[in-house]
């Protein structure tokens, strides 16, 4: 068998399996993003720019999630990075990998169960009350904003631990112990070695979370209390409240164009910040 | 019991059987006595069913039955779409049981979702509960079908307010058949009233704008929470004028920060005390009040909906013959009255009405006073399919 046949045989599930989940649907939803609302809701054929001409009816939408999913992220990157720098290099190594699979752990329960334990936590009789007992006031947590972004941090911050804690694990220490030796105070060992060293991590980390968070509806639904509108939720109301197809077809082609958008411009920064280095760039 | 009167095989055995056992169990002439006593609250709900054996000929039926031959019949699964907390899972079960048909039951939130779901061409459900204001479209789209009600005895459109049962009926064609009713109006809790009135959309908007900012709650449904603010200018529930929607959302982004949620599971709100009023569906108001007394049910003086669920077989159904089994098993009075004492909410039918204990009969959320109950509004199909309405929801839910 030549090896270039072997390689396509190999190769043909995963070509199968992109082309009929990842490309016939868009190619759907494309097609669909042309078309009219029916009467009673649905699809039907045309070709019709309304809907495209008819976008700015869920900008809100966009702007919420185009503020909320670089902040979620920025807040996962914040919490994550001393996380793993933590587990990779100042860990015992007999703990590591208990703390490690601690990381994991909340994955094997469904993130919709562990949201709804979040409105308990968040609930009037939990933190807050808590708060009022010490004295401070009895302050709103849930369904706002801020409940959202714990939701999100929460939800998605092993996704970003893990692609850095990756990333420094490979961190000689001996550069650490160098850089202190020539005299450089911890921050300025952390600024000029561990963190550019760490960037290819935090370079995967940030799209995994930031891609997710683009498309999230579940934790601005449960724990925004429907208050809080990204995307995501515009969608779901568009195809299951609405039931208008076509504009719900174009909201979404223009999400993945707007997601296309921000990770190419975001690749780029990372690729300049790194002064080109291969294991950063991804393009 | 014995079983050897049984001739398994066939959906009428199961329904014969059911009647003779009734017999069986207690004369035609004490039962009524029984009954008359229960109307009067002489004897409970519970004694009732024990003299009368009615509370145990299900599961004894069951009991006594070889499920599967049944199966054989009408399959040993029937699905349906229906919505949160309407069933009990012990009847359900009563009804495998008895038939070898396990029911599978999918739960929405809100008919726009079934219809969506239904358009896009799911199948496996064999029975769809379904509001009113949706049917002429679900006929219109082809989605349900004409219903033979001869294998429906249960049904009886006698003992059936007409007015709960005409969306059911189109163009002199059944395509659907009560199954409860109820009502849209708001639960308040009355210790954070202190004193304010409640009774009225105007005083709902107004308490959620004012006194109770941050602790009331809307559905996330367009039907209501916009039929609803367009009940505080005295517009009609359905109306689609753009005018008076214009009105209604601005009324709706004015409220939206002093809102605590804009969403249709209030319940768990409402019991932990986190909001103090809430949009509220009748069985909801009568499973909060069971548990906490000072939750008040107020329909507003202006109006507001009046609904109407009802059972129906969608055309693509996989097993129809376990559709009309399972519709009418569930229509059975006994069965209607068990349902209903679950879920709270009246069925339209006075066969069953005098079936349930008196505090229900009684019950003023149940059975609202007839000026209440006057003002009310069945849905109109117009707003299922209305894009406006679509999208001042979105405007109010992103604002």
């Amino acid at each position: 068998m030549r090896p270039s046949l072997r390689t396509s045989l190999f190769l043909a599930p995963a070509t199968a399996w992109l082309l009929c989940m990842l490309v016939l649907p868009l190619v759907v939803v494309l097609v669909f993003s042309f078309g009219t609302r029916g009467a009673a809701g649905g699809y039907v054929p045309a070709l019709s720019l309304e809907n495209y001409a008819n976008l700015g009816a869920r900008w809100a939408a966009f702007q919420n999630t185009l503020v909320l999913a670089p902040l979620g992220t920025l807040t996962c990157l914040i919490i994550a990075w001393p996380l793993a720098y933590f587990l990779a290099i100042k860990a015992d190594p007999r703990w590591r990998t208990l703390l490690l699979i601690l990381v994991i752990v909340p994955f094997w329960t469904s993130i919709l169960i562990r949201s709804y334990a979040w409105i308990q936590i968040l609930g009037g009789n939990g933190l807050p009350s808590l708060i009022a007992e010490l004295g401070m006031g009895k302050p709103r947590l849930i369904n706002t904003p801020f409940a959202v972004m714990v939701g999100i941090v929460y939800g998605y911050l092993p996704l970003m631990v893990f692609p850095i804690y990756v990333a420094l694990e490979k961190l000689d220490k001996k550069l650490l112990e160098a850089s202190s030796d020539l005299g450089s105070p911890p921050f300025r060992t952390f600024l000029q070695v561990s963190l550019p060293l760490s960037l290819s991590g935090v370079a995967t980390g940030s799209m995994l979370v930031f891609i997710l968070l683009m498309g999230e509806f579940l934790i601005p639904q449960i724990l925004g209390g429907g208050k809080v509108f990204f995307v995501g939720n515009a969608l779901v109301d568009l195809f299951l409240q609405s039931r208008n197809w076509p504009f719900g077809a174009a909201v979404a082609a223009t999400l993945v164009l707007v997601m296309l958008v921000t990770v190419t411009l975001y690749l780029r920064a990372m690729k300049r910040l790194s002064g080109g280095r291969d294991d950063v760039a991804l393009m | 019991m014995t079983t050897d009167r049984v001739q398994p095989g066939s959906k009428t055995n199961i329904r014969e059987t059911k009647m003779t056992k009734y017999r069986d169990h207690i004369p035609a002439k004490e039962f009524l006595t029984h009954l008359e006593s229960l109307r009067k609250g002489s004897i409970s709900r519970r004694h009732f069913l024990a003299v009368t054996g009615i509370g145990a000929a299900t599961s004894l039926l069951a009991a006594s039955l070889p499920g599967r031959a049944f199966a054989q019949a009408i399959g040993d699964r029937v699905g349906i779409a229906t919505w949160p907390n309407y069933h009990d899972p012990a009847n359900l079960d009563a009804f495998r049981d008895a038939t070898g048909a396990a029911v599978d039951v999918n739960v929405f939130g809100s008919n726009e979702e079934m219809l969506a779901k239904l358009q896009a061409g799911a199948t496996g459900w064999d029975v769809v509960v379904a509001t009113n204001y949706t049917i002429s479209t679900y006929v219109e789209e082809g989605i349900i079908q004409e219903l033979d009600l001869t294998q429906i005895p249960n049904f009886d459109r006698a003992a059936t307010d007409p007015r709960f049962a005409d969306p059911g009926v189109i163009d002199g064609k059944t395509y659907a058949i009560p199954r409860n009713i109820g009502t849209t109006g708001y639960c308040v809790n009355s210790n954070d009233l202190e004193g304010a009135e409640a009774k009225s959309w105007k005083d709902f908007w107004d308490l959620a704008r004012d006194k109770l900012s941050g602790r009331a709650m809307v559905h996330d449904y367009q039907l209501t929470a916009i039929g609803n603010a367009l009940k505080y200018y005295g517009y009609s529930f359905n109306s689609v004028d753009s005018a008076e929607l214009a009105d209604a959302e601005k009324l709706l982004i004015e409220a939206k920060p002093h809102l605590f949620a804009i969403n249709s599971d209030y319940q768990p709100s409402m019991r932990s005390g986190d909001a103090s009023m809430s949009m509220c569906w009748t069985g909801d108001a009568v499973q909060l009040q069971r548990d906490m007394p000072e939750i008040l049910y107020v329909l507003g003086t202006e109006g507001g909906e009046l609904w109407s669920d009802f059972f129906t077989i969608p055309t693509s159904a996989p097993n129809k013959a376990a559709a009309y089994a399972l519709i009418n098993f569930l229509l059975e009075p006994q069965m209607a009255a068990k349902e209903a004492l679950f879920h709270g909410y009246p069925t339209g039918d006075s066969r069953v009405d005098a079936l349930l204990p008196e505090e229900m009969r009684n019950s003023e959320i149940l059975y609202p006073a007839a000026d209440l109950l006057n003002a009310l509004e069945f849905g109109a199909a117009v707003t299922l399919t209305n894009p406006e309405r679509a999208e001042i929801m979105a405007r109010f839910k992103a604002a």
